[in-house]
């Protein structure tokens, strides 16, 4: 496997990154709308990060996912897999036309990212909390067997942070200091029993961080140009880990679902929610809105 | 008959199951530099200490954070490590199965979880630590293998195989001294249970340190005209069906023996296989759906019923 080639060499601009983005939103939209069950608000919230990782980020080769001097990257909130399988898909490790078998019988693209299931998925996830700590591991073996200019990012929810496994892993970090880590924080106010704060306040969350050892950068996280910088900067720091709080919207590029929590664990198109379009047209009205840039783009008739 | 190289019980030297680990782990790691240790504030006493001083930089100390310790272990073996995790099973596996089963077992790492200071022979420290629990927690989750060896001796064998085997494992181990039963020359392959005493009348399959306690009253029934056989059983998934049924087939009576709950324990494993292939009469000793308490382990051992005199009695209830 000498003829890996980085993916992410050629760079491209940051108006083609958001326009696949976009795409991406769009089949984050029409796999869950398919699929009928599943989260939305997390993965659209996601779109413009996962896209900034695998597209200009990450150094890896979609052709060769074991390459040894590959990024790694550790999604710990497997429950956003819709948006990883997409990425992943527009990137080359799979063919896009795979994308509508989401959460379907025998699928690679099972429900929760499982590593045996598909080459390029790094760790099984879902149950929250362990994705940092596995991180964890990887950067100390990369110490061991002293590889440099190897990066490890790690995407961690904001609700994930109630779990205790995620500060056990934040302790022994800045313990030993593993500075190729880069954890991003999906700040998206937002888990399923409603707001971050209203469960179980997250905030000052930076000062939290900061208190544990860490270099905080807090972004825009649906600024492809701000997480590309913001990851740069990551790299340069080498005193300290570094962790990323993205403020992301939930369910960014849809209106009814922006900012509304009860669309963090439904799909588009199986459940009436107040104030959002009736199920049967939600994935129309979704999609409709992503094609268009919300009416920017005027004519686009011929595709309803 | 090939020759098992074990001891006369007259011959039987005494030391923790868990020494054996210590001194195995750190022959696996002069074998293969790929195998590392972490451990959860509880060094010296899983006896991780030695390879922590003879590979420092082979070793993390996690604190005291058990659902950390096998998870940061996943990630390593997710980079080519072999991690050995070690903690007290009341927390290893007891408070992280969740994380063993996702980031060790459905990912098919080679996690090798060690369970500490298991059972009864934790007996002053009471419930919370003797865990009773762990064969039938680990027994149920795919992929991973149960290994709960006889002696010190065994337990030294059993961590080097384990450094060779590319799935994740459990290893139970106990604090106290135990009785040394077989010799370096004595044969371990993980997944293979051995006859250590040969008899026809009744089959005992016992597990880890209950081993000694089955081949004490097999000795003693002998004299009494019940010529038992003790089949010594270090692997408890993948069991050992073959050497089992066979033994089975001849006897048509079997006592499982180990300090673990009997429900989904070894008692349980013995009874799932001979139910579908050879429905014989079993009686299952071991703990029996309650928890320990405070006292020395003599004392737990005669209170819960599980020293040789019960075997004994067990045997003739049986055999009459």
């Amino acid at each position: 496997m000498s003829s890996s080639k980085n993916f992410t060499d050629k760079k491209r601009s940051i108006t083609d990154l958001e326009l696949m983005a976009n795409t991406i939103r769009q089949d984050i939209v029409k796999m869950l709308e398919k699929a009928g069950s599943g989260h939305s608000a997390g993965p659209l919230g996601l779109a413009d990060i996962m896209t900034a990782l695998y597209f200009d980020i990450l150094k890896h080769d979609p052709n060769n996912p074991s390459w040894e001097e590959r990024d790694l990257f550790v999604m710990s909130n497997g429950h956003c897999a819709p948006v990883l399988y997409a990425a992943m898909a527009h990137a080359g490790y799979l063919p896009t036309s795979e994308l509508s078998t989401l959460r379907q019988f025998k699928s690679r693209l099972q429900g929760h990212p499982e590593r045996n299931t598909l080459l390029g998925i790094e760790n099984s996830s879902g149950p929250l909390g362990s994705g940092l700590s596995q991180a964890a591991g990887m950067a100390l073996a990369m110490n061991m067997n002293k590889e440099s200019h190897r990066w490890v990012y790690c995407m961690t929810g904001d609700g994930e942070l109630n779990e205790g496994n995620v500060w056990e892993a934040i302790m022994l970090i800045a313990k030993y200091n593993l500075h190729q880590i880069t954890a991003i924080v999906d700040r998206n106010n937002i888990q399923i029993d409603g707001t971050t704060e209203h469960v179980m306040p997250l905030e000052d969350l930076r000062a939290k961080w900061e208190a544990f050892g860490w270099h905080v950068i807090e972004i825009d996280g649906n600024d492809m140009e701000a997480m590309i910088d913001a990851a740069a900067m990551a790299r340069a720091i080498v005193e300290k880990p570094v962790v990323i709080i993205a403020h992301t919207i939930p369910g960014k590029g849809v209106d009814y679902m922006e900012f509304d929590y009860h669309w963090h664990g439904l799909p588009v198109g199986l459940a009436d929610v107040a104030g959002s379009p009736p199920a049967n047209e939600q994935a129309k009205v979704a999609l409709k809105e992503l094609r268009t840039l919300r009416g920017k783009i005027k004519n686009e008739s011929h595709h309803d | 008959m090939i020759d098992l190289h074990l001891l006369d019980i007259k011959d039987w030297g005494s030391e923790p199951t868990r020494k054996g680990f210590g001194r195995g782990l750190v022959l696996a790691g002069d074998a293969d530099e790929n195998v590392v240790a972490l451990c959860a504030d509880l060094t010296g006493s899983v006896q991780i200490a030695p390879f922590a001083e003879k590979y420092p930089e082979r070793f993390v100390e996690v604190g005291i954070a058990e659902q950390n310790l096998v998870t940061v272990a996943a990630g390593l073996a997710h980079s080519g490590k072999i991690p050995f995790a070690a903690s007290y099973a009341a927390f290893n596996p007891g408070r992280n199965w969740e994380q063993i089963k996702t980031t060790a077992a459905l990912n098919d790492q080679p996690v090798k979880v060690i369970g500490a200071h298991a059972g009864l022979y934790t007996g002053p420290d009471g419930a919370t630590h003797q865990m009773l629990e762990d064969i039938a927690l680990m027994r149920c989750m795919p992929n991973m293998v149960v290994i709960v060896p006889g002696d010190s001796v065994e337990a030294e064998k059993a961590t080097v195989a384990m450094a060779k085997d590319t799935r994740p494992n459990y290893l139970r181990l106990a604090r106290d001294n135990t009785p040394i039963m077989t010799t370096s020359d004595t044969p371990f392959e993980i997944g293979k249970a051995y006859v250590f005493s040969p008899g026809k009348d009744i089959t005992i399959v016992a597990t880890g340190t209950m081993t000694s306690v089955a081949l004490d009253a097999a000795d003693k029934l002998f004299h009494d005209g019940i010529d038992a056989e003790v089949i010594h059983c270090p692997t408890v998934k993948p069991l050992d069906s073959a050497t089992i049924l066979t033994s089975v087939r001849k006897t048509r009576r079997v006592i499982t023996l180990e300090e673990a709950q009997i429900n989904g324990g070894l008692g349980g494993a013995v009874c799932e296989l001979l139910s579908e292939h050879d429905p014989v009469p079993v009686i299952r000793m071991g703990m029996k759906d309650e928890y320990g308490q405070t006292g020395t382990p003599a004392e737990l051992f005669n209170h819960y019923g599980l020293t040789a005199k019960h075997v004994m009695m067990t045997a003739h209830e049986m055999m009459s």
